[in-house]
């Protein structure tokens, strides 16, 4: 059995306190002891700390509190369940509440970075166990035993040498006199009987009946709905309008334009359009109509930009233009040049929209010094501070409720409309429901970066790698890690990153930046292996065996066991080894947010074209927390994945996005979808890490290198299935 | 506006629209059945899926003026408790993530199975087209309508 400090630094704290109708509630928020890690882009670094809460009322009831947003990442199960594991509950018996914005009760309340669970863990652990440990001391005490003599099991306290059995909520009332101990007992993982099973989604049932979950269920009696008409253009603001006949309209109330500037905007604040005209009404239809209506004038204020231009300039920030050196072992320049073999490759891929199903919407109730703002969203905390900024009002008077989120993917850390829908409610005086419809959503994002990287490596005569050198280019900033693989594995190595500017708001989408290196670097590795005369896993784990044995540098980001150990998994589990006539298999593997992620996909031919039999997945996220939610997310990860990889893309012609709904604008579809996926994890007692953004990088090579055994051809540019634009290759 | 009678969940509701009013904001704004949900307003993601005399359509493309006589089941009147075979496939199944597209999925995969208790693979795919899961759960829903089809 292990244990757990209560108190893990200058924030912590740990209380209980009486509940009304004497039960026990538990409350509990720490920093957490683990540092922040290079692999969580675009995030902030304070994002890390979790917490949640615990009420155990008299008839036993045990309801935890779920602290971080949930997004479709299953952390509204995940969580409570590592809080329940602790505390010895039955499952069934437990009740799941999603808890409010409040920073003085927790902290790092943020769906993002697949963190919620590495982060969440010791604190989560240590909750429930402390919860545990007060209300056995106080069945001790009422006993007058020694705890030693008690056990628990399923929420009830049973005296081993008498039999004699009390229940937790009998005994909560008087477990919050138990002063906490400076250290609590840890369950030891053999004993866990929760974690690493199969557990289902707390809110299933509601989900399949319809219930009123998400932000754009909310309602409220005498609630206004509104829309807002954005700049059709990046690089464009509004001039005027006449809403002479939109307020004519049956239904309207006004129309009018706000501003949503702040003084001091945070990172979550992305937002290219600030001003924007306002219709409000009585229902949807009606607004919708109206806004149609309205006729605005827009002014020129900065480039239009075009997607033609888009990948003339990546193709010169790659060929022309000078980067900046994140790293560089040895002198790969001088060795390629004298290289038996050198292989050059560019990959490219377009901005991508987030494209939840539930469109971006957000209630607000806003007077003079009070604001209640409620909706989905990432990041309700700093919603609020950029709220309170915008209002002027102070944080402790705006109350920030999270709704579930049909989807984020990412879109919903900038929490723009949240402050649109502030500035609605402000100026009407009353509550208020934005809502975005899909052409609202898809031409005001904050979308995936357009990229481009260039690799150019050299082998020796017997297919070893002696260098590799990446160059990266992004609108507006290059993708690459410096210090991932094969960074560490080869000698002579550098990574130079350029950058295009572009008015174009862009943001972090699910796996931000993995969501492409991996897919180029693990074409391009295959590609290298095939030069070799090599298979490609045995080439991919000749380079982890120099990374575990002699590695390049110190700084090298990923543990090329647990990298190795994935492959290798894969590799027997798919049967890679074996012929398999008539299914062109490619293969891939990946480390980003912590997890490894190794993939084969089996493409086989279905009439002209081919089809995805089955992708073969294995993982190593440490331990599993839920079984169940951890394989559906491996899942969705690849679908996500393929589908993106293979026909997603979003394009601009004179600052406007051509795409703006999905009969232009395609996603995956079920028929599309693999026939079959198999997950299958490395069991390991390591400390559990995320799973909502690693395996969706992986699949993107996997699907490109599968393609080529298919087709013969190498795929550059996403989306795969689009005409190639391809930028110039050269091999040599 | 004009005055429309609506047979819905075997309910008889009156609502005075606009005759253009897509059926999805009479259900959502009008009639309080806020599971029908919204997600592209132009039938291309199905997360408004209904069934009008039993068939799997997009109720956000559908105006009110066009429902006449016909009969309206949404996800609230699937079943009394939620225990239709394919609700209960879906639990079974795991099948949500963020959840969002699920009612869309579970009237057309009821659809389906109405008017071919049997499908195919292939079939369940085909008719499971027409609705996007920005999740990708579509290898649970295929799975979970197999099972809801054994029931």
């Amino acid at each position: 059995m292990g244990s757990a400090k209560t108190s893990m630094g200058r924030r912590s704290f740990l209380k209980t306190m009486a509940m009304g109708g004497g039960g026990l509630m538990v409350g509990f928020s720490w920093m957490s002891a683990l540092a922040s890690d290079s692999d969580i882009e675009n995030l902030p670094d304070e994002m890390f700390d979790i917490n949640a809460y615990i009420q155990i009322a008299p008839d036993g009831t045990v309801t935890i509190l779920s602290p971080n947003p949930e997004i479709g990442q299953n952390v509204k199960t995940s969580m409570p369940l590592i809080v329940a594991e602790e505390l010895d509950v039955d499952w069934e018996q437990v009740k799941v509440e999603q808890a409010p914005l409040n920073t003085s009760k927790y902290t790092r309340q943020l769906a993002g970075g697949s963190q919620s669970i590495r982060q969440g863990w010791d604190s989560l652990r240590m909750a429930g166990a402390t919860a545990r440990y007060l209300l056995v001391a106080a069945a001790a005490k009422k006993w007058g035993v020694n705890v030693n003599n008690l056990s628990t099991a399923d929420g009830v306290i049973t005296n081993k040498n008498t039999g004699d059995t009390i229940g937790y909520g009998e005994v909560a009332s008087e477990a919050v006199n138990i002063p906490v101990p400076e250290e609590v007992p840890l369950k030891n993982p053999d004993d866990f009987k929760l974690i690493g099973k199969y557990i289902k989604n707390v809110d299933g049932k509601e989900i399949v009946t319809g219930k009123p979950l998400f932000g754009l269920d909310f309602t409220r009696e005498g609630m206004a709905i509104a829309m807002i008409k954005h700049p059709p253009s990046f690089g464009m603001k509004m001039k005027s309008f006449d809403a002479t006949e939109a307020k004519s309209m049956p239904g309207i109330y006004d129309v009018f334009t706000i501003n949503t500037s702040i003084g001091e905007p945070q990172w979550s604040d992305v937002n290219a359009f600030h001003e924007l005209v306002v219709v409000t009404g009585e229902t949807t239809w009606q607004v919708k109509k109206a806004k149609d209506a309205l006729k605005v004038e827009w002014e020129t204020t900065g480039d239009l930009e075009n997607s033609a231009d888009h990948t003339r300039k990546l193709r010169e920030a790659i060929t022309d233009r000078t980067g900046e050196v994140q790293r560089k072992d040895g002198t790969p320049e001088t060795v390629a040049e004298s290289a038996a073999r050198v292989v050059e490759r560019t990959y490219t891929a377009p901005f991508l929209a987030h494209n939840t199903l539930e469109p971006m919407n957000f209630f607000a109730d806003v007077s003079s010094d009070r604001a209640e703002l409620i909706g989905p969203i990432q990041t309700p905390e700093q919603l609020r501070g950029s709220a309170s900024q915008l209002l002027g009002i102070p944080e402790s008077n705006i109350m920030v409720d999270m709704t579930r989120m049909g989807g984020g993917f990412g879109r919903r850390l900038y929490g723009n409309f949240g402050l649109e829908a502030a500035a609605i409610s402000k100026k009407i005086g009353g509550p208020v429901k934005l809502i975005y419809t899909r052409e609202d959503d898809m031409t005001q994002g904050t979308y995936r970066p357009a990229y481009a990287i260039n690799y150019k490596a050299s082998l020796d005569d017997n297919g070893n790698l002696q260098s590799f050198q990446a160059k990266g280019a992004g609108i507006p900033s290059s993708p690459l890690f410096a210090n991932r693989y094969p960074a560490g594995a080869v000698d002579h190595y550098s990574s130079e990153n350029v950058g295009v500017e572009t008015n174009i708001t862009t943001g972090a989408w699910r796996a931000p930046r993995s969501n492409f290196t991996a897919a180029a670097e693990q074409s391009f590795i295959d590609e290298l292996a095939e030069v070799a005369g090599k298979d490609p896993i045995d080439f991919r784990l000749e380079l982890f065996d120099r990374a575990m044995k002699n590695p390049v540098g110190e700084d090298n980001d990923y543990d090329a066991e647990r990298y190795a150990g994935v492959l290798k998994l894969v590799r027997e589990k798919s049967n890679w080894d074996k012929e398999m006539p008539g299914v062109y298999r490619g293969v891939a593997a990946y480390y980003c947010h912590n997890s490894y992620v190794a993939q084969v996909v089996d493409l086989v031919k279905d009439g002209d074209s081919h089809r995805i039999q089955k992708v073969w997945c294995a993982v190593d996220c440490g331990i599993v927390v839920n079984r169940e939610g951890a394989i559906n997310q491996v899942e969705g990860g690849i679908v996500d994945g393929l589908g993106h990889a293979l026909y997603s893309r979003l394009t601009f012609d004179n600052g406007t996005p051509d795409q703006d709904n999905f009969n232009d604008y395609r996603l995956i579809r079920n028929p599309e979808a693999p026939q079959e996926i198999e997950v299958f994890f490395v069991d390991s007692d390591v400390h559990p890490t995320g799973l909502g953004e690693p395996p969706l990088p992986p699949v993107m090579a996997a699907m490109a290198n599968a393609l080529y055994k298919a087709t013969g051809q190498r795929y550059y540019n996403q989306p795969l299935m689009v005409a190639e634009q391809e930028m110039a290759t050269r091999e040599s | 506006m004009a005055a429309f009678t609506l047979t819905i969940n075997n309910e008889k509701h009156e609502v005075d629209v606009t005759p253009d009013t897509p059926l999805l904001w009479v259900l959502r704004d009008h009639l309080n059945m806020p599971g029908t949900k919204f997600g592209c307003g132009i039938a291309q993601c199905g997360a408004c899926t209904v069934h009008l005399d039993g068939n799997a359509i997009r109720s956000c493309s559908l105006p009110v003026s066009a429902v006449g006589d016909s009969e309206v089941t949404t996800i609230e009147g699937l079943s009394e408790e939620g225990d239709h075979p394919v609700q209960q496939a879906w639990l079974e199944h795991d099948v949500p993530q963020c959840g969002y597209c699920q009612a869309g999925q579970i009237m057309s995969a009821a659809a389906l199975l109405k008017q071919n208790p049997d499908p195919s693979d292939e079939e369940i795919e085909s008719a499971m087209s027409g609705n996007l899961c920005r999740c990708g759960t579509y290898l649970r829903i295929r799975k979970a309508i197999k099972t809801a089809a054994k029931s």
